[in-house]
């Protein structure tokens, strides 16, 4: 792979794609650290404040010498990181105003540099091109995307924890300035590589969106890696293709714009953390917190004759809810379409299912425990307890619900002296 | 003296009208800016400078002409939209802050560029005058006549963006700073801070892209967070850090002019890296904040403290 005869064969496209390919693999792999560090917009300053460095390089070297001038871009790089750092650590102003002066004016600094003496090749360094990405190019490229893989294997530990807790990465013994200069070097790496590919704007678009994409799909670090990684692959190698498709159609916008259509699917798609399946759940759990209401009125209402009759009329369920006539029809329904109840005289009244019973048992005796829990064990006045349980009564597991029976000492009645239904209740005598 | 004089021999009248454009792009931006640093935005300000661009294009397809007041509209649309998506992410899931700016930033600029090269091949929009922006071209303009002058158009349009950024905040003072500061306080006032966030935003996209055009897309991030992070460093008033933040982009924009003229070098660019020297003046020796005060500070408190 790092032959440069073997290299200096290949086509275009084929050497546009291994590029777009060591580019994705770096960057999202980065990027995780980046995204959970919280320092993606360090990112974009780095990949602006190495602009003077580029032109530095161009400057110095007769012919375009492409290690020095990734020397010089590097330099720059790091020199910028540290600028940012000591305005945060010497005076009041705030992070994003440090890393707003240092990248504007460096960027500044290097587009006044190049205006006086123009170099036609630092501006296809600036907006990336892989279409003239050269063999040379592609060996630097390789080592480097080696490189951050090698350290980020070798420091995988380390790196994560100051990641997420610096402190605590000091409290292990580990050297976090130096572990923090390594990871801001290789981030400055990866820029200067991914430069080439898409240009300075979008290096962004390469550190974040994959990273972020990967970090709405899984809560462990390394998975979260590989998936980076293989988003950024993604759509690095589709962006490069579809944007040969077009004449004169530059890669790095097509890059970013297919590696943020990927965000949008996982954003509304994500199993866990999407934005779809969130607003899914807090439907279902809406629907199942109103059954569950529902199905306690049920079971007050026959409490008050003792369970004398074993079904209630759609009648009565409009009285008790306080609805109309269509709303406990409507309420009747959702109930039977969740197999707690089943309809009865041609759909005038309904009786409940043994699951529906357990349900309606369940969120009585947890209403009354927990009522019982707060003036029994809280000093709460018994008149103060309902709205508090009205709520909690949808959330209680079965070990906490065992807790506070114990802690109550198996109680029989809440505090208004309301019977409160025992496990014993559920598998006996109603439940048949 | 010659070196003085060096950019009246360059342009003649010109000089005067170029300064005079960077001083009325900076001034609105150092305004506005003063607010940004203080709300903690300033890189919303970044994403909200590349995100006009696909405003401007669209805006740009259906009228055909740069200099079109639709452009403004087109920007202004695209600025709320970024702030919105920022939003929308990072409300939504559980993706910080950070991480939600430069998402929503580079799909945008990103769109615009596709736009730019799918439609608009050979028209005066290019990449390239989105990041270092052609300050120089106002001089190729019609003039007007203004009290007598030939005055270049760019700098009557800039001048009324300029005045008007200055009206809507002496206007909205009171409401602005009390927003920034606390907006809890501010809501309990009776103001809607979130309205002013969003006004503010579509106002920055407004001056965003009247800059756009001289200095790109890139600098004037420098010139929103530069002159506002520099009198920061100086005062602890708000209305001295809005007045220092003018006299910066007032300074910074004559000594733009010389740096421009001597070393022969872009004219924007030498604005900010001007700004960024005063910067680190202020940096060392700013009376609020600047380490050479905080040092004589604590050297006179050590004096002091056994006495006391």
């Amino acid at each position: 792979m790092m032959n440069l005869e073997l290299l200096a064969t290949l086509s275009v496209t084929q050497s546009a794609i291994l590029a777009a390919i060591l580019v994705g693999l770096s960057c999202g792999l980065l990027g995780c650290y980046v995204v959970v560090r919280r320092v993606a917009l360090v990112g974009d300053t780095l990949s602006h404040a190495v602009f003077p460095g580029v032109v530095a390089g161009f400057m110095w070297s007769e012919e375009r010498n492409i290690y020095l001038i990734f020397l010089c871009a590097m330099l720059a790089g790091l020199l910028g990181v540290m600028m940012v750092r000591a305005v945060q650590a010497t005076t009041r102003l705030k992070s994003d105003a440090a890393l707003g002066v240092v990248l504007a004016s460096f960027f500044g600094i290097g587009i006044l540099w190049n205006s006086t003496n123009q170099q036609s090749g630092v501006k296809d360094f600036l907006f990336g091109d892989l279409a003239i990405i050269s063999a040379l190019d592609l060996q630097l490229m390789g080592w480097m995307t080696a490189l951050v893989i090698f350290v980020v294997l070798l420091l995988m530990r380390p790196l994560q924890v100051i990641s997420f807790d610096e402190g605590f990465a000091v409290g292990l013994g580990y050297p976090v300035k130096v572990l923090n200069f390594i990871f801001f070097a290789l981030l400055t790496f990866t820029v200067v590589v991914a430069l080439q590919a898409v240009g300075v704007v979008l290096v962004s678009a390469m550190l974040i969106t994959p990273a972020a994409t990967a970090y709405l799909l899984t809560d462990r670090m390394h998975r979260m890696m590989v998936y980076s990684a293989a988003l950024g692959i993604f759509a690095c190698v589709v962006g490069a293709l579809l944007s040969s498709m077009v004449s004169a159609m530059p890669p790095g916008p097509v890059i970013a714009l297919t590696a943020t259509a990927g965000f949008s699917v996982v954003y509304f798609m994500a199993p866990r953390h999407g934005v779809v399946s969130k607003w899914m759940r807090s439907r279902q759990q809406t629907k199942k917190v109103s059954r569950e209401n529902i199905l306690k009125a049920i079971y007050k209402e026959l409490e008050t004759d003792g369970f004398q009759a074993h079904n209630v009329s759609i009648e009565t369920l409009a009285v008790i809810r306080k609805v109309t006539m269509e709303d406990a029809l409507q309420q009747a329904k959702s109930l039977v379409q969740a197999g707690q109840a089943r309809w009865e005289r041609d759909k005038a009244a309904i009786y409940l299912t043994p699951s529906g019973w357990r349900v309606a048992a369940m969120i009585v005796r947890n209403h009354r425990l927990w009522e019982l829990y707060l003036t029994d064990l809280m000093n709460y006045e018994s008149d103060h307890v309902h709205d508090d349980a009205e709520k909690i009564e949808h959330i209680l597991g079965e070990d906490a619900v065992r807790r506070l029976e114990r802690d109550l000492d198996f109680p029989e009645f809440d505090p208004h002296g309301m019977p409160i239904p025992s496990l014993k209740d559920f598998e006996n005598s109603r439940l048949g | 003296m010659n070196l003085i004089e060096l950019p009246w021999a360059y342009f003649g009248i010109g000089a005067v009208w170029l300064t005079l454009m960077a001083f009325l792009v900076a001034l609105p931006c150092s305004q506005l800016g003063a607010y940004l640093v203080l709300r903690r935005m300033s890189l919303v300000g970044d994403a909200i400078s590349h995100s006009v661009l696909p405003g401007i294009v669209i805006a740009f397809l259906f009228v055909g002409d740069l200099a079109s007041p639709w452009l403004m509209l087109g920007a202004a649309s695209t600025g709320l939209l970024v702030t919105l998506l920022i939003e929308q992410i990072h409300h939504r899931t559980r993706i910080k802050q950070d991480s939600a700016i430069g998402i929503a930033f580079t799909s945008l600029f990103a769109l615009g560029v596709v736009m730019i090269s799918l439609k608009l091949r050979g028209v005066h929009l290019d990449a390239e005058c989105v990041l270092e922006g052609s300050l120089g071209d106002i001089l190729n303009y019609n003039t007007v006549a203004v009290m007598g002058l030939d005055v270049p158009t760019p700098i009557v349009t800039m001048a009324a963006v300029c005045a008007i950024t200055l009206l809507l905040i002496v206007v909205f003072y009171r409401v602005l700073t009390l927003s920034s500061f606390d907006p809890g306080l501010a809501s309990s006032y009776g103001y809607r801070p979130v309205w002013v966030h969003y006004a503010l935003m579509a106002f920055l996209s407004v001056v965003v892209v009247s800059a756009f055009q001289a200095v790109g897309a890139i600098l004037v991030i420098a010139l929103l967070v530069i002159p506002a992070s520099t009198a920061y460093l100086c005062t602890h008033r708000l209305k001295w850090m809005l007045v220092l933040s003018g006299v910066h982009a007032l300074l910074s924009s004559v000594a733009g002019m010389y740096l421009h003229v001597w070393i022969n070098g872009n004219q924007a660019a030498a604005t900010v890296v001007s700004g960024l020297v005063l910067f680190l003046l202020a940096w060392f020796f700013g009376p609020a904040d600047g380490m050479a005060t905080k040092f004589v500070n604590r050297r006179n408190k050590e004096f002091t403290e056994p006495f006391v």
